[in-house]
């Protein structure tokens, strides 16, 4: 055709268009279109390693460089997901590293990493650099050690959060002294007290172009100024063990290593702080961006003191400690602030331990016009309280509240917090993440649909009085992805009523609800498109009559057909075969 | 409101709240059977919670919903200096039904460590010479090293063994004494 670009043209072009909706919008217009773009797709994201199979990414991608992979359902983080469930790396590491040699970057996501995988990675891509576990678990230092050893152009190497059976510190030592490429490093999981020190600090100096590094806690406090000096150009640094003895020259040694590096803006880390160490830190509070104090069991004058201190920080991470005295203060010092995060220092307690209440968040939301992003941890709230944030910050987008004691009501009022939370989703027109708690009626979810166009991910417990409160989530938030529910009396109708819509989401996962077995079967059979799967660890789904209830159910669309690692507690509903086991 | 009434009485769900005589069983995952309930629980919490509000409350299974990871890392930075790291290892003693762990870090050296195994499992450990290993008994106490290969307790100095062992096995018999034969 006279008027079509050649290959290599649309492929440059191609190759300005970098996100996924993007590209796979592009890979729509026909088909040639398809053909360029599939060969020219270099980052892949897969947010269910179940929905596809290896074979069938590498058979449509053959020229990827990089791709991000999440396994387990989110729940998983609080326990509710058994052990051995699945989401094993392996099987994938197994077919890229025959298909893409030249594999540069893994990110993975709540998937089960063994040593075994980890040695596979070192030993197949030959150019790989970046290598990001995020809350994963299955292997050990002595699968580091290979990466380590083998990967002459690692550029990242970030454990976050996850399990790691640490079993020697050594493993550092075997990054070659040849290796000067390290950007970033987050060993802050490593639970053991053995770092091999001088394999860290030799490391840390010989990679001028290493931004972000993240101790564990085996890095105590005095070592921690030694780190600083050979690493100044550093943006975001964890501490190890933020104790010990207030000597001066150990505090004067560290204040002066954190004034050398003009770059910092981040902090994390601050395991057993003791406040007397803080103000080593003044000299960069007023640069930081981003703190995180989540571990650090210090009192709210402290956490006030050193808050104060930093004008320009647009994320904070911290515990219930800094009580509604230390919000208010942070909603008149940091005017920037977009993220804040206030976790439980006593989640299991009958009785309030500090005096944290929704007044505080109340605070912020008035007096940080940037926020956009709560995660908030309190025992009372008000319907008041929650139309007042909703009015004082539309431009919220995601917004977690978890009033610690199931089914609270309105404190002021005994009322349910229908209203409170239907002002948020009402207000906030572009709210894409939302957890509910309190007492909450099916109106609240009827609110949810009506107005939660551009929600993606809800997440409910001990809420709802009947199937019309998921009836009306299933069809009204148009943009859902993501629905998880726990203890919540929602049933059969709803869920087989709304069954099209499954296929539109990236899963649900329903525990302690009504759903019954013939339900889930029923599903099955109707929607070959998703996988209907039954977890139960007491005995099988099928030895207790149809009309029981499952107790826990994981829903998700997939184009490879139902999974065949599942456990021994794991069934699937398929069409093909009733029960495949 | 019948809804759910009906839905808990014939689907014997439980919404397991707080404040409610529930066993510990609520607190294990692996026992997920609740038993059922008889009076009504949850239409609101309210009511529930003024009935039965004993000072101690049950767990319920991942509530709130505080990531495992940040539990036990917040648990560990509670935990006093010397308490932390501990060196923890599984004890396996071949014909006993079931494994026991030892926190190795506790222990000065080997006479104690040994003192502690004889005390828990009932048995009595031969006298230890470089030469000959274990004389004296059917027993013999070995651990499974870094490397993987099973060695005999006691050859190398504490510290370095206490590094190096991943778990303890007491092996009784034939197999025993093949270990302490065989050479360096």
């Amino acid at each position: 055709m006279a008027y079509s670009f050649p290959d290599e043209v649309l492929e440059h072009v191609f190759s300005f268009i970098q996100s996924d909706k993007d590209r796979n919008a592009v890979s729509l217009v026909c088909k040639s279109w398809y053909e360029i773009e599939r060969w020219c797709r270099r980052k892949v994201f897969i947010g269910n390693c179940y929905a596809v199979s290896p074979r069938m990414v590498i058979r449509r991608f053959p020229e990827v460089r990089s791709i991000k992979l999440k396994g387990k359902p989110h729940f998983a983080d609080f326990n509710l997901v058994p052990d051995g469930w699945g989401g094993y790396v392996l099987p994938w590491i197994a077919e890229m590293a025959g298909a893409y040699p030249w594999l540069e970057e893994i990110r993975l996501k709540r998937m089960v990493v063994t040593d075994e995988s980890l040695e596979l990675i070192a030993k197949s891509f030959k150019n790989f650099k970046v290598l990001v576990l995020f809350s994963c678990e299955g292997f050990s230092t002595d699968g580091l050690a290979a990466i380590a050893a083998s990967c002459k152009n690692l550029r990242e190497l970030d454990l976050r959060e996850s399990e790691v059976d640490d079993l020697s510190g050594h493993w550092l030592a075997h990054f070659p002294e040849t290796c000067t490429s390290l950007v970033s490093l987050n060993i802050s999981c490593l639970r053991s007290d053995e770092v091999s020190f001088s394999a860290l600090e030799r490391l840390v100096g010989r990679c001028p172009n290493l931004r972000s590094l993240r101790l564990n806690r085996a890095v105590t406090l005095d070592k921690i100024a030694n780190i600083l000096r050979r690493a100044p150009q550093l943006v975001d640094f964890g501490t190890g063990y933020y104790a010990a003895e207030l000597q001066p020259d150990v505090f004067s040694n560290l204040a002066g290593a954190f004034s050398s590096c003009k770059e910092l803006k981040s902090l994390s880390g601050f395991w057993d702080v003791v406040p007397a160490y803080l103000p080593a830190l003044y000299s960069i509070c007023p640069r930081l961006t981003s703190l995180n104090l989540s571990y650090a069991t210090i009192q709210s004058p402290d956490l006030i003191k050193l808050v104060s201190h930093c004008p320009r920080l647009q994320r904070l991470l911290v515990l219930d400690y800094v009580e509604d005295s230390g919000l208010e203060e942070l909603a008149s010092s940091c005017k920037d602030l977009q993220e804040l995060r206030v976790f439980p220092s006593d989640p299991f307690g009958a009785e309030p331990n500090v005096s944290l209440t929704e007044q505080g968040l109340v605070a912020v939301s008035l007096g940080c016009p940037k926020l956009r992003s709560v995660l908030y941890f309190c025992r009372r709230m008000s319907n008041a309280a929650l139309v007042t944030i909703a009015q004082n910050r539309p431009n919220l987008t995601r917004f977690r509240l978890c009033i610690i004691e199931p089914k609270t009501p309105d404190y002021l009022t005994l009322e349910p917090l229908d209203v409170g939370f239907g002002a948020i989703v009402e207000h906030c027109k572009d709210l894409s993440r939302l957890s509910l708690s309190g007492l909450l009626t099916d109106h609240v979810f009827e609110y949810i649909g009506t107005y939660g166009k551009k929600l993606e991910m809800l997440s409910v417990a001990f809420a709802g009085d009947s199937d019309l409160g998921l009836h009306h989530v299933l069809s009204g938030c148009e943009s859902l992805r993501k629905l998880e529910i726990r203890d919540c009396p929602f049933g059969d109708k709803a869920l087989l009523a709304n069954a099209a819509k499954l296929e539109t989401m990236r899963s649900l996962w329903m525990s302690s609800c009504a759903v019954s077995f013939g339900a889930c079967k029923l599903l099955g059979q109707k929607m070959p498109k998703l996988n209907v799967e039954v977890i139960d660890e007491t005995e099988p789904p099928d030895s207790r009559p149809e009309s029981c209830p499952v107790d826990k159910l994981y829903i998700y669309r997939s184009v490879a057909g139902p999974r065949f690692d599942m456990p021994p507690f794991v069934w699937t509903m398929d069409e093909a075969v009733r029960i495949l086991h | 409101m019948e809804n759910s009434v009906a839905y808990e009485k014939a689907t014997e769900l439980r919404l397991g709240l707080p404040g409610i005589d529930e066993p510990a069983v609520l607190s294990s995952v692996k026992n997920n059977k609740r038993p059922l309930h008889d009076e009504k629980s949850g239409e609101n919490g309210k009511s529930a919670e003024n009935e039965t509000a004993p000072p101690s409350k049950a767990q319920i299974v991942g509530w709130p919903p505080v990531q495992s990871y940040r539990k036990n890392n917040f648990q560990q930075a509670k935990k006093s200096e010397s308490e932390c790291g501990g060196i923890y290892v599984k004890v396996s003693m071949d014909g006993a039904p079931y494994l026991r762990k030892i926190d190795l870090k506790v222990y000065k050296g080997y006479p104690e460590l040994l003192q502690v195994l004889e005390n828990m499992f009932k048995f009595t450990i031969g006298d230890y010479s470089e030469r000959e290993g274990y004389k004296g008994s059917d027993y013999e106490p070995t651990y499974e090293d870094k490397d993987g290969d099973w060695m005999l307790v006691g050859d190398v100095p504490w510290e370095m063994f206490i590094r190096s062992c991943k778990r303890l096995r007491i092996m009784k018999g034939s197999e025993a004494r093949g270990l302490s034969c065989s050479g360096v």
